[in-house]
């Protein structure tokens, strides 16, 4: 197989990878880094070990930043994106803290990010850059950034998630992250960073209510329901055979059916920044966290790094 | 007929708009104006708690309810971060936060007390107590709204507050943070632009601050369902607030009702209003929805055979 970074091209910006990387604080309790306060015995192998592929594969990639679009910096007026270099501070998780309680110092690519938010305006949306410093980074983006990332050497470039679904419909949700996904892809293109697209969420998002008195406990780890394995199975299959304008022209049927935590917008936006693949994803790992189906997968534009991973 | 737990009721907005930014729109500032009368009552009262039910700490495992002894951080909401940061440092009452999840699996709910340095404190929550306890002079307990949770069990949720607060033989001021109708503009407004999203949301919320107005909870309580359909934006699955506030406040509708201010908050309705429990009623209606005083869960139709 050849890892080889691809060729650099000056003032021409490039999308080098993109990444479903699901964000259950779970993954992160169960692999206990430094950064995260609460201590576990493990858990969700599954999930961590393909994560740990990927990331594996990432460092052999020639990139600048992660571009990572959150569900969990949810805003209603526009797209937000973060205007300062920056951030130190603690995250804890509004839902499951006694897991998540992760301390961070992370860098943002801010010309980047600018770019991101000229080109959304300049497409006739609805943007806002962020300029408060005592702004938290939310837990969607710690976590994914972690995953695949773990030594936090490159910046992050977070995007929020618009929740036009609850305004409107999962179709005008998908419709807008679409076009959110057209401009990012004409100023990532337009620039000189080669940067790597991260849409963190999972698929199927029915939770369980209550949690074991382990919760890293494996035995009581399985889907919510049959019906979100099915779904789950039929775009991850969809996924395998480079059907993304099929799972995309699916996307309100799916999110409405499971429930799914794609109707942030996520994985419409990085399918349309990505053009659409018609290539086979890379499927690194799929598991339960707490009732809710989680697939790690990347779409790898070059055909000489593209692998089949599982 | 024993004495209420309940020293009075508020339901107050989420938005941070007053108390970052009151002299930006003529509303904004009124309705900062009534957080401050509120907050003058209460500290007349002689309530020993003030309990928040917010809508904007959505929780997935069960409820939540605060119990850090003093939670302190600064707080940046999602979308107004422009408005300026909210530093804090509250006091809860951690006995009233365990006697209520106690009391909270004794009716059956699942929930559970957290207390974690750095808990993300939601925005109403942080706009609520700064303003209407700003020298912690009361203690505090918040709870926070299950997203799958519907009537049932926010109903009993509710009780189970009161339980607490008749064993613990306290008096609390309730305080509801939410706003009536919920639908913001999507696009950036100058505030003096700022007006109610739509004449069918004002139509529902001049409705809704009648029912309040003249003490009519309960009845909102049983017009909830219709409500969430009318003017809510559809986050969650039901508009759960006033199943709680009714419930904790001893379901009728025995109440001097007073809405202090009513203004656009970038397009949604935010009101402060009070309700006082009296021994006069409005009278009680024939109410379509059982009560519920243990929640047993899902029924689980589809293990018993039935299809």
């Amino acid at each position: 197989m050849n890892r080889l970074p691809l060729p650099h091209v000056d003032s021409m910006g490039e999308i080098v990878a993109g990444c479903i990387a699901p964000h259950p604080p779970h993954v992160v309790y169960a692999d206990n880094p430094p950064q995260n306060e609460p201590h576990s015995e493990g858990g969700w192998e599954t999930l961590r070990w393909g994560y740990t592929k990927l990331a594996n594969k990432l460092k052999t990639l020639d990139y600048d930043a992660l571009v990572i679009f959150t569900p969990h910096w949810q805003t209603y007026i526009g797209t937000h994106f973060l205007g300062l270099p920056h951030f130190k501070s603690k995250s804890v998780d509004p839902v499951f803290p006694n897991l998540f309680q992760f301390n961070y110092d992370l860098g943002v690519d801010v010309e980047l990010s600018r770019a991101l938010h000229n080109a959304t305006k300049e497409a006739g949306m609805v943007t806002m850059m962020m300029e408060n410093q005592d702004f938290r980074i939310d837990y969607g983006t710690i976590v994914s950034a972690h995953m695949l990332n773990r030594d936090w050497d490159k910046p992050i470039v977070p995007i929020s998630s618009n929740r036009s679904r609850h305004y409107y419909s999962v179709e005008v949700m998908n419709e807008q992250a679409r076009a959110l996904g057209r401009a990012c892809r004409k100023a990532i293109l337009e620039s000189d960073k080669r940067v790597v697209l991260v849409s963190t969420h999972s698929l199927s998002h029915r939770h369980f209510t209550t949690e074991p008195p382990i919760p890293e406990d494996m035995s009581k780890q399985h889907i919510y329901n049959h019906s979100n394995y099915v779904w789950d199975m039929k775009l991850i299959d969809l996924m395998r055979e480079g059907k993304m304008q099929e799972v995309i022209d699916l996307m309100p049927e799916f999110t409405e059916q499971t429930m799914a935590e794609t109707d942030s917008g996520s994985i419409s936006w990085m399918m349309e920044a990505l053009g659409m693949p018609d290539y086979p994803a890379e499927i690194y790992g799929y598991q339960s966290v707490i009732g809710t189906g989680n697939v790690v997968a990347a779409w790898d534009p070059n055909p000489e790094t593209r692998e089949v991973v599982l | 007929m024993s004495e209420s737990p309940i020293c009075f009721g508020l339901y107050v907005p989420p938005q941070p708009h007053p108390l970052l930014a009151p002299e930006q729109n003529e509303g904004w500032g009124e309705l900062r104006s009534a957080f401050d009368t509120a907050r003058q009552r209460i500290e007349e009262s002689d309530a020993d708690l003030i309990l928040v039910y917010s809508t904007t700490w959505p929780s997935i495992i069960g409820h939540q309810i605060q119990a850090h002894p003093e939670p302190e951080w600064t707080h940046v909401d999602d979308d107004f971060h422009f408005l300026g940061s909210m530093p804090y440092k509250f006091k809860m009452d951690t006995d009233f936060a365990d006697g209520y999840n106690q009391n909270c699996g004794e009716r059956g709910l699942h929930s559970r007390t957290i207390a974690y340095d750095g808990f993300p404190i939601d925005t109403g929550s942080v706009v609520a107590l700064k303003l209407l306890n700003p020298d912690n002079r009361i203690p505090a307990c918040i709870v926070s709204s299950n997203v799958y949770s519907n009537r049932a069990e926010s109903i009993v949720l509710g009780k189970a507050a009161r339980d607490t607060l008749q064993q613990q033989g306290k008096k609390a001021v309730v305080v509801v943070v939410a706003t009536l109708s919920n639908r913001m503009f999507t696009e950036h407004i100058e505030p003096h632009e700022d007006r109610i999203h739509s004449a069918k949301d004002e139509e529902w919320n001049q409705k809704i601050m009648e029912f309040f107005s003249q003490g009519r909870l309960e009845d909102l309580s049983q017009l909830s369902r219709e409500i969430h359909g009318q003017i809510r934006v559809q986050k969650v699955v039901a508009y759960k607030p006033v199943w709680w506030m009714a419930a904790t406040m001893g379901q009728s509708n025995n109440y001097d009702g007073e809405v202090l201010a009513y203004a656009a908050l970038h397009g949604s309705g935010g009101a402060v209003i009070q309700l006082t429990p009296t021994s006069g009623s409005f009278g009680d209606k024939e109410f379509d929805e059982d009560d519920v005083e243990i929640y047993s869960g899902d029924r689980d139709v589809l293990d018993k055979g039935m299809i």
